[in-house]
């Protein structure tokens, strides 16, 4: 199986605290990683780090076999790498239909055929699509500022998407979002997935979205990885019950 | 937009073409003067609101780059080139210049990069003042020529008019198409939200760089005419308070609305004229109209409209579902 990211011996300070400390792990094509730990044990910041919105203070981070260390988010997301964030990043003033054109648009063409070329950048088709399969068919002019914030969230996950991308990043997709529309949610991922051969990794507090999501889980304490296996796995292990899960 | 408002949009715009065209007709020097300092300063603040309507990128260095324009066509005009030489100069020169003002932008935001832009204002304007040997110091350069087109001449007032009246439609037509390309849309985001951009593949470097160049260019491009327009170019209209009162134009207009500049323009060029009845309070009077505008509309002219038709919009939504008798889907309403 082909391995799209590697992370080794990744490790951030800032000053004396190590917010990641040592963190390697990797991620193959097609498989669905998630990542659990408790508030503050480096989740978001390994995400960070390897986005190149941070700089790691040391390690290294391959995709696709090509060193990627603190490349620019812009570059790093030419090169297939999409995200969502764990606040809402949508934005507000523009349609539903522009954000998405938006998420696609810097992927055609050149500077200047995005200049003196359709206003659309020929994606408009694409977005009616992925406005459809995330069902926000009826909100398609509204002002992304405008939505409900589940419809927010569907939202900035479609973003993600528009560009075909070969690695997406997900940070606490189901936080603040209903049971309906996280079941909506997790069956797009899956269906994505599925027909894209798409890989994803997820960070997550709501265990019973992530378990039932992922093929393979890591769990992350202090800065560290405290366990990594498939969800039955890690559900049974004792060190992941005593310092995340409880019993 | 429905078939009838594009309709409606289409006949206003010709309406108010028109009215451009035909009531300067009976309008004497000055009032001509006016109206032509009108469209060179809808042209500059353009160029603000595209890299601060727009792009987010505070800037108070617009008034300087009218003033390279301006010194640009002056001193090429004087020197016997064609204007059309002098406007390729100065949007090139201003499109460079304002590129590098850029830079900064990379590094700081919001009021830090509007004390960097300060700052280069007030060295442009030092420079216009000091460098005697190219800009001619205070005594500034006299004798600006207006163009002959065509074998027509542009010096009377009104063919100078209709000149500046025709660039501003260039202008308008060519920033219509920008602001609706993806370009755009990528200055709406780097707006926005610049962190998101990014991690969509929106190269947000070279995209604030933009913002400021062609901002820039469009400053300059405004000075090429304000040359010809005042005859004379001397360092005094180009001080910080030029680059107040065209911040003021996009900010009273309407900052990130197509039309808020040319409302704008009109409000700091042309008011205080129409207020002129009030004698000597006519700048107080002015003054307070602009105060009570931006607190009832901090937006701006084209906010209150802006709202408005949202509002409007969200009435008809809400009735036609109610009058289909269906709501949003529960799951999809939080």
């Amino acid at each position: 199986m082909t391995r799209v990211l590697e992370v080794s011996g990744l490790r951030k300070r800032f000053g004396g605290i190590a917010a990641v400390d040592g963190v390697s792990f990797h991620v193959d094509e097609g498989e669905i990683l998630g990542i659990i730990g408790p508030n503050g044990c480096g989740k978001s910041t390994t995400f960070n780090c390897i986005l190149g919105q941070l700089a790691p203070t040391e390690g290294e981070v391959r995709l696709d076999g090509r060193v990627v260390t603190n490349m620019r988010p812009a570059e790093l997301n030419r090169l297939g790498v999409s995200r969502t964030f764990q606040l809402l990043q949508v934005f507000p003033q523009l349609s539903v239909r522009e954000n998405l054109i938006l998420a696609g648009q810097e992927h055609k063409g050149t500077m200047l055929s995005r200049l003196i070329g359709p206003a659309d950048a020929g994606l408009g088709a694409a977005a009616e699509r992925m406005i459809g399969f995330f069902q926000l068919g009826h909100l398609t002019e509204t002002p992304a500022g405008e939505l409900s914030y589940g419809q927010q969230k569907l939202l900035d996950a479609a973003m993600a998407f528009m560009a075909g991308p070969r690695l997406v990043l997900l940070d606490e997709p189901a936080g603040g979002v209903n049971p309906t529309m996280l079941s909506t949610l997790k069956e797009r991922l899956r269906a994505i997935n599925r027909q894209q051969g798409a890989t994803f990794i997820v960070i997550e507090h709501n265990m019973e979205f992530v378990m039932s999501l992922c093929s393979r889980m890591l769990v992350m304490a202090e800065g560290k990885v405290l366990a990594e296996g498939v969800p039955d796995a890690i559900r049974a292990n004792p060190v992941v019950i005593e310092a995340y899960l409880g019993h | 937009m429905t078939r009838g408002q594009r309709l409606l949009a289409g006949a206003l715009a010709a309406a108010v073409l028109a009215g451009l065209i035909v009531a300067p007709l009976s309008l004497g020097r000055y009032g001509l003067y006016v109206l032509s300092l009108w469209a060179v300063m809808s042209i500059a603040a353009i160029g603000l609101n595209l890299t601060l309507g727009y792009a987010g990128q505070v800037s108070l260095a617009q008034g300087a780059f009218v003033g390279i324009g301006a010194y640009a066509a002056a001193i090429l005009t004087t020197h016997g080139y064609p204007l059309a030489l002098a406007v390729v100069a100065a949007l090139t020169l201003s499109f460079v210049v304002g590129w590098l003002l850029g830079y900064p932008a990379l590094r700081v935001q919001h009021h830090y990069l509007a004390f960097v832009t300060l700052a280069f204002s007030t060295l442009a304007f030092l420079v216009f003042r000091n460098e005697e040997w190219l800009t001619g110091g205070i005594y500034g350069i006299s004798g600006v020529p207006r163009p002959s087109l065509f074998g027509l001449s542009t010096a009377k007032p009104l063919p100078f008019y209709y000149l500046c009246l025709f660039a501003l439609g260039v202008v308008t037509i060519a920033f219509w198409g920008l602001v609706r390309s993806p370009w755009g849309r990528a200055f709406m985001a780097l707006r926005e939200n610049p962190l998101r951009a990014a991690s969509l593949g929106v190269d947000t470097r070279r995209y604030t760089l933009m913002a400021f160049a062609i901002g820039s260019a469009l400053g300059g491009l405004a000075g090429s005419f304000y040359a010809p327009l005042a005859q004379f170019v001397d360092p005094t209209p180009f001080t910080l308070a030029m680059s107040l009162n065209l911040l003021m134009m996009v900010v009273v207009g309407g900052s990130g609305f197509f039309f808020g500049p040319y409302f704008g323009a009109m409000v700091a060029v042309l008011l205080p004229e129409w207020l002129r009845f009030a004698e000597g309070y006519y700048l107080i009077l002015y003054a307070i109209l602009v105060m009570l505008l931006l607190v009832y509309s901090p937006s701006g002219a084209l906010g209150i409209l802006d709202r408005y038709l949202r509002r409007r919009d969200a009435r008809i939504a809400s009735a036609l579902r109610a009058a289909a008798g269906v709501g949003l889907p529960d799951e999809l309403v939080q």
